[in-house]
């Protein structure tokens, strides 16, 4: 990666102003693993590189009121490892978690993973259907936006010059709410999603489900928040005719490509059969989580 | 030109200083500033794991860290992993069991190896299989290093009780 140039901030303020002044060919860094593979692919033009890890509210996961905070550039293994994380949100730490190997879960983020703005990112789903948002720093201050408003389109954001997210934010969650998240990958590990669908359910004390978000993965030029689908969950309990009207929702949204890893009628299907299954470890979950 | 920019790091335990690219990888530095040619490149796009280290008790590619990112952080080789001329349980069980073959693998697959281990001292082979996914070897099937990994990590075992 020849005439790259490298600074590594240690204040949210600094990291704007650095992003600024390199213009269109600067990239703020998390853990890489897709940034470092654009630029050396020549992908991506030469530029400066903006390491976020030095801010301290960049990296590391907190409980703040009631929800949680995840630094941007916080890696895989972290979220993982965070016990209260992963009982309030299971769906969003296993699809972090199932991005790449060992080794990428030491770097890769989950901010990084949303900016990217790939159609299959695997953590975008689960993050959408948790209502999870980004705390985005700019040139004009602070604001906040949803997961779902970040990628416009394959590889490009809503992010403004200068912009760049400093954390994930997760709402609190109640009791007897669960969330899931299954892709279809033709191998068992090391792949990218043909089709994702992230799940977040939650119910009332008699099992009739109050809030259902349902986000799709791989089958439109971003992930898709689907609220049609959450829509044919509320109000049931997850039986077969809402299991069914959820799978009609669920195609119906689909508007994918067909490639190598995948047709257009393949991954309609499966993004139905997906969307049940996630429902029903999603509705299982919450039913133990009193 | 990029202007070089010096980097204080420790790896394998020593203090290290050297100057560096802004664009050079962690593995460029470690191979061709410090002489640590253990670490192999093969993918160099975070595919293989030939490069894997480990970066402030992390299991990283090498290849998809900046060297300047190093600066302040402790680096741990395959060069740091032996005892001097003893090798490690992990050494000894890859040579015992011919789990490599042309070897530009295995640097990486122990690193790797030795992460699970020191993490999950008593992994089901189905564990193993799935951390050392990011490890590719074209010689010897895997069946080979994952019988090497099982057999250190019991050896292992029996020697913290």
């Amino acid at each position: 990666m020849a005439n790259v140039e490298f600074i590594a901030p240690t204040s949210p303020e600094q990291a704007t102003a650095a992003l600024l002044a390199g213009g269109a060919g600067a990239r703020p860094l998390g853990g890489g693993t897709d940034l470092l593979v654009q630029l050396r692919s020549g992908r991506l033009p030469a530029g400066l590189i903006v390491d976020l890890k030095r801010i301290p509210q960049a990296i590391g996961i907190r409980q703040e009121g009631g929800g949680f905070v995840i630094g941007a550039a916080t890696p895989g293994v972290a979220l993982g490892e965070h016990r209260a994380l992963g009982l309030a949100w299971p769906g969003v730490v296993e699809a972090a978690n199932l991005i790449g190997s060992t080794q990428v879960q030491g770097r890769a983020s989950m901010a990084g993973n949303v900016c990217n703005a790939s159609p299959a990112a695997d953590s975008v789903p689960a993050l959408v259907a948790a209502r999870a948002t980004c705390l985005i720093v700019g040139p004009s201050g602070r604001r906040t936006a949803p997961v779902e408003s970040i990628a416009v389109s394959p590889g490009r954001t809503s992010l403004a010059p200068g912009e760049f997210v400093l954390e994930i934010n997760l709402p609190p969650r109640p009791p007897r709410a669960g969330d899931a998240y299954l892709r279809s990958i033709p191998r068992t590990e090391m792949d990218i999603a043909v089709v994702g669908v992230g799940v977040s359910l939650t119910l009332d004390a008699s099992g009739l489900i109050t809030d259902a978000r349902v986000a799709l993965g791989a089958v439109a030029p971003t992930v898709l928040l689907v609220p049609t689908a959450g829509a044919a969950l509320i109000g049931t309990r997850g039986d077969e005719a809402a299991m069914a009207a959820l799978d009609d929702a669920a195609r119906a949204a689909c508007n994918p490509i067909s490639d190598k890893r995948g047709t257009v009628e393949y991954r309609t299907k499966i993004a139905g059969v997906l969307a049940r299954r996630a429902a029903a470890i999603a509705y299982g979950r919450a039913e133990k989580r009193v | 030109m990029s202007k070089r920019q010096h980097i204080s790091a420790v790896v394998n335990g020593d203090p290290v200083d050297f100057l560096t690219e802004p664009g050079a990888t962690l593995l460029d530095a470690l191979r061709d500033d410090l002489g640590l040619t253990g670490t192999k490149e093969g993918c160099g796009s975070g595919d293989c794991g030939a490069c894997s280290v480990m970066l402030d008790g992390r299991l990283v590619c090498s290849c998809l860290v900046l060297a300047v990112e190093a600066e302040g952080r402790r680096v741990e080789t395959i060069e740091g992993m032996s005892d001097g001329s003893t090798l490690h349980p992990l050494q000894r069980k890859f040579l015992e069991h011919a789990a490599l073959q042309c070897g530009f693998c295995t640097p990486g697959l122990l690193v790797a190896a030795k992460a699970l281990l020191d993490v999950n001292p008593d992994p089901t082979e189905s564990e193993a299989r799935y951390w050392l996914a990011g490890n590719l070897c074209r010689c010897t099937g895997y069946d080979k290093v994952i019988r090497a990994v099982m057999d250190a990590a019991a050896e292992l075992r029996q020697v913290r009780v």
